[in-house]
């Protein structure tokens, strides 16, 4: 008996072309409403995409940041600076979306040295230091802020209407990250990782490496929504575009998608087929951990706590409302699940982590380690 | 002298700070609750204090017999109406309720007291000093405070490592089921460390609002100069606290010195060049 995985069904491929009618409909919206509409999706748009960061980097990398906003307002003064000196505002959203990943990885290399709580306070350390050395700058503002240039000689209408298709690009381009990131092999080791940390590393999982990667990618993009911010609004004020007032949205707009409540089990957000052939596929952990073809699904055969999966700490609901959007929610069982599949070698009876082409074909081995150094 | 002046101030700034942030290490101890709301309940000290100073026509220094106990019963409510259900979620959903906690706080404070700044009358207190040379002299206030630290850390260890209540703290602090078998009642026991815990915020937020003025948003950045104090000294330890807090205080100070709007800007720096150089701290306490 063999297991076929596939990282999305069938019900995601029909949504997935929904969404993109939905995206074209989004798409051309400034030629069917008014400014105050769009302007106001412009405002949700960059919510999302600060919230569906927050969520990856909470809800998967287990990383509480308080302090993302240290990168939106990098985002915003980058814009700034490169507006300054001459480049189109609109084109320098990209730029700041890669300076705030690269800016990210020095950050990181500092407060990944704190954990948990301690982390969350760092990361807001370092977005009140951002601040206290962006008001040092009498070119960006100081204090009082700055106005953007660059963008007088659009017609307001047609300005507005760039900025409305900037804001849904970089949506667009959050969304489709999060979803093919959660479904890479990057994605599933952070599901084990926000699962049992523990039992991640012993089948060769690298928590610090995924964290690391996740944190840069979240970098960009809040940078994404600070340059949507600077370019929505005209102008930038340091102790508005720092302040913590953003982590206090990102963190309200995932705790009302919910906490601790398992996707996989919601009906609401869930649907109904793809939700029941999550559970048929799910083997039962309590009994032995083992699923179809003698694969290790689980922590649990190897040997530590039996339990059934936690759920999530911070629900991927949030993350997975949007997500249905372009392709019916997270596909098959729970990634969770899947991220430790692996197999016994038959040639030195360790266990190995598995490609996913590989899991098919494998003949199926009993579970067995003697002693031997996991994977 | 100048620069002197600046690491004596530094050092009774940091006394304020040590005060301020041993309520956040004894919860974290304890706990491992990360008080979010921490500056925000300061803030709102500060308010009552406020509120008795002018009602009652109290000096500053009576007006803390008043809110230090309510505080401390406001504690040991908050503690086991609402951060005690949170522990028992997950330690991130703490973290949440701490932070949703401060936000609500800061906006009812917002609407019940309005965004003016207000500071406390400390009336003789704040005028006097000591004069030590013509250039170097010391606040009355400040001195308090400083002893006031001193005092309540010191009471506090005292208290942790002698009596029969500091020792269930502890006991409770190292393995929270293992003392429950031994009959200790851990909620109880987790509401009287957060009773005490905010007694001091309470002391510490009446300081505050003797030093400088305070507006209802200020609990934020104060919340950041606890934890950083927290940090610099080593979590776990209360004598680490406070030579944290005299860390930050001097930093500041001595940035303060070089360019006025450097101060707390060098606070942070030191704060982030002690998480490289030695993440656990100055005086790490024990392994948590």
């Amino acid at each position: 008996v063999s297991v076929r995985v596939t990282r999305s069904r069938r019900p995601a491929t029909w949504s997935g072309l929904a969404s993109a009618l939905v995206f074209v409909a989004l798409l051309s919206l400034p030629y069917l409403v008014f400014a105050n509409v769009t302007s106001l999706l412009v405002n949700l748009f960059i919510l999302l995409v600060l919230a569906t960061m927050w969520n990856l980097l909470a809800g998967y990398a287990g990383l509480v940041s308080v302090g993302q906003q240290a990168y939106l307002g990098l985002g915003a003064y980058t814009v700034l600076v490169l507006a300054q000196n001459g480049v189109n505002p609109f084109l320098a959203i990209p730029v700041a979306i890669a300076f705030c990943a690269v800016a990210a990885l020095p950050i990181s290399l500092l407060v990944f040295r704190l954990r948990n709580e301690y982390f969350a306070i760092g990361t807001w350390v370092v977005a009140e230091a951002f601040q206290l050395i962006t008001v040092r700058f009498p070119q960006l503002g100081g204090g009082t802020g700055a106005s953007l240039p660059g963008l007088g000689g659009f017609d307001p209408a047609l300005r507005q209407a760039f900025t409305y298709w900037a804001a849904l690009a970089v949506l667009a381009a959050t969304l489709l990250a999060a979803y093919l990131l959660l479904r890479s092999r990057l994605g599933l080791d952070l599901t084990a990782i926000r699962d049992d940390e523990v039992g991640a590393r012993s089948v060769g999982v690298q928590p610090a490496r995924a964290k690391r990667i996740v944190y840069l990618i979240a970098a960009a993009g809040a940078g994404g929504a600070g340059a949507l911010i600077i370019i929505s609004q005209l102008n930038v004020q340091a102790a508005s575009v720092f302040s913590v007032q953003w982590s206090a949205y990102m963190i309200f707009v995932a705790v009302i998608g919910g906490v601790g409540t398992d996707p996989g089990h919601d009906p609401l957000l869930q649907p109904p087929a793809v939700a029941g052939g999550a559970r048929r596929l799910v083997p039962d952990h309590r009994r032995d951990g083992r699923g179809a073809g003698g694969d290790v699904r689980a922590a649990g055969p190897l040997g530590r706590d039996q339990r059934p999966l936690r759920p999530a700490p911070v629900s991927d609901r949030l993350l997975a409302a949007p997500t249905r959007l372009i392709a019916g929610g997270p596909a098959g069982p729970p990634a969770s699940t899947r991220a430790l599949n692996c197999r016994i070698s038959t040639k030195t009876g360790c266990l190995q982590r598995c490609k996913w082409h590989e899991l098919d074909k494998t003949p199926p081995v009993n579970v067995h380690c003697a002693g031997r150094s996991w994977g | 002298v100048a620069w002197l002046n600046a690491v004596v101030q530094g050092i009774l700034l940091g006394g304020l700070y040590a005060l301020f942030a041993c309520g956040l290490s004894l919860l974290f101890g304890v706990m491992r609750v990360v008080n979010l709301a921490h500056g925000d309940f300061a803030v709102l000290a500060a308010y009552l204090g406020l509120a008795v100073i002018t009602g009652l026509h109290v000096p500053l220094l009576w007006s803390t017999l008043a809110v230090a106990p309510l505080f401390a019963v406001v504690g040991y409510l908050v503690q086991r109406l609402i951060i005690q259900r949170s522990l028992e979620v997950s330690p991130l959903t703490t973290l949440l309720v701490t932070f949703g906690l401060s936000v609500v706080l800061q906006n009812a404070m917002l609407e019940g007291f309005s965004a003016n700044s207000h500071s406390l009358p400390s009336g003789w207190l704040a005028a006097g000093s000591f004069r030590l040379t013509p250039q170097l002299s010391i606040g009355h206030f400040s001195l308090i405070v400083f002893a006031a630290a001193v005092v309540v850390i010191v009471s506090l260890q005292l208290f942790l490592s002698r009596a029969r209540l500091g020792r269930q703290i502890r006991a409770t602090a190292d393995d929270a089921e293992a003392a429950s078998i031994a009959g200790t009642d851990v909620r109880h026991v987790f509401g009287i460390a957060a009773a005490i815990a905010f007694a001091t915020v309470a002391l510490a937020g009446l300081a505050f609002g003797g030093y400088s003025s305070f507006d209802p948003g200020a609990g934020t950045q104060r919340l950041i100069f606890a934890f950083e104090a927290v940090v610099i000294g080593g979590v776990g330890s209360l004598w680490g606290t406070l030579l944290g807090g005299v860390v930050l205080g001097v930093s500041q100070a001595l940035g303060a010195q070089v360019d006025s709007g450097f101060g707390v800007l060098a606070g942070h720096l030191v704060f982030l060049a002690v998480l490289a150089i030695r993440p656990r701290g100055l005086l790490p306490g024990r392994v948590t």
